[in-house]
């Protein structure tokens, strides 16, 4: 079970702010419960911001990155309306994609 | 760690016999985005070996990268680290941990409109210096550096 993706791209002038925010336990493979036993690896992998339909970021991760990853990024020319989705795989073979409009 | 030593090999040879494959156009290689994860660089255990992996060991030191992060870090489960580069002409971006258990943290590729700039929140293992790296579109690497002091680790040792 995967959450949605949460998207949020605020255009102000020319610069559009895309902030991205994944829902993922990211589990780095070295954290141990009560009894001492590892959570296994868990984390995403690759995800890729797409632009009406066409891929304008590519991104890879390592386990290093923060549980519930947040990533900020900026762009110019996007418009209004334009459509985003941003699609992401994690290291178990789950994935997830969501779409969200620029306003 | 024999394990893994396998599964590179594997890894390693997969790649070697399919790389042929490429020029043929049954492997037609996809465009620039959407690459492969490149498991070499995030599984390197050193920096140099990570930045060796990444194909950036001889990264011009360049103060055209801004690095704004804490100077001290409470909590080394999430850092925020944002990057800007102003080199020209920069496609990527990675950012790495030196003294991370796998230093390479994360890798950007960006095209089109974007901007090369992002925001990004790590996990820290100690008190470490922290490299960011822009590639461009001629292949060439700039780097900079930042300290950043953590007083509680986050890789949940």
């Amino acid at each position: 079970m995967t959450d949605r993706i949460k998207i949020r791209a605020q255009t102000q002038g020319e610069v559009t702010d895309i902030r991205i925010l994944m829902q993922h336990p990211m589990e780095t493979g070295l954290r141990k419960d009560d009894k001492g036993q590892r959570f296994p690896q868990h984390f995403i992998q690759t995800f890729t911001v797409s632009l009406n339909g066409k891929p304008i970021i590519d991104g890879q991760l390592n386990t290093s990155i923060s549980k519930n990853p947040l990533f900020a990024f900026k762009a110019r020319g996007i418009k209004i309306g334009d459509k985003l989705s941003v699609a992401w795989k994690d290291n178990i073979g789950e994935q997830r994609q969501d779409e969200a409009s620029v306003t | 760690m024999h394990e893994l030593r396998r599964k590179l090999l594997k890894g390693g040879a997969s790649a070697t016999l399919l790389s042929p494959l490429i020029g043929t156009g049954l492997l037609a290689p996809r465009r620039v985005l959407a690459a492969e994860w490149n498991k070499n660089a995030f599984t390197a255990l050193t920096i140099g070996e990570a930045l060796k992996a990444y194909g950036s060991a001889n990264a011009i030191e360049s103060r055209d990268i801004v690095i704004n992060a804490p100077e001290i870090a409470e909590n080394g489960a999430k850092v925020e680290v944002e990057i800007t580069s102003n080199v020209a002409n920069t496609r990527s971006l990675a950012i790495f941990a030196d003294k991370n258990p796998m230093p390479l943290c994360s890798a950007i590729e960006f095209s089109g409109p974007v901007l090369p700039y992002v925001r990004i929140q790590l996990k820290m293992a100690e008190t470490t210096r922290v490299r960011a790296v822009a590639k461009t579109t001629d292949g060439k690497s700039y780097v900079a550096f930042r300290e950043i002091k953590v007083t509680l680790g986050g890789c949940g040792g």
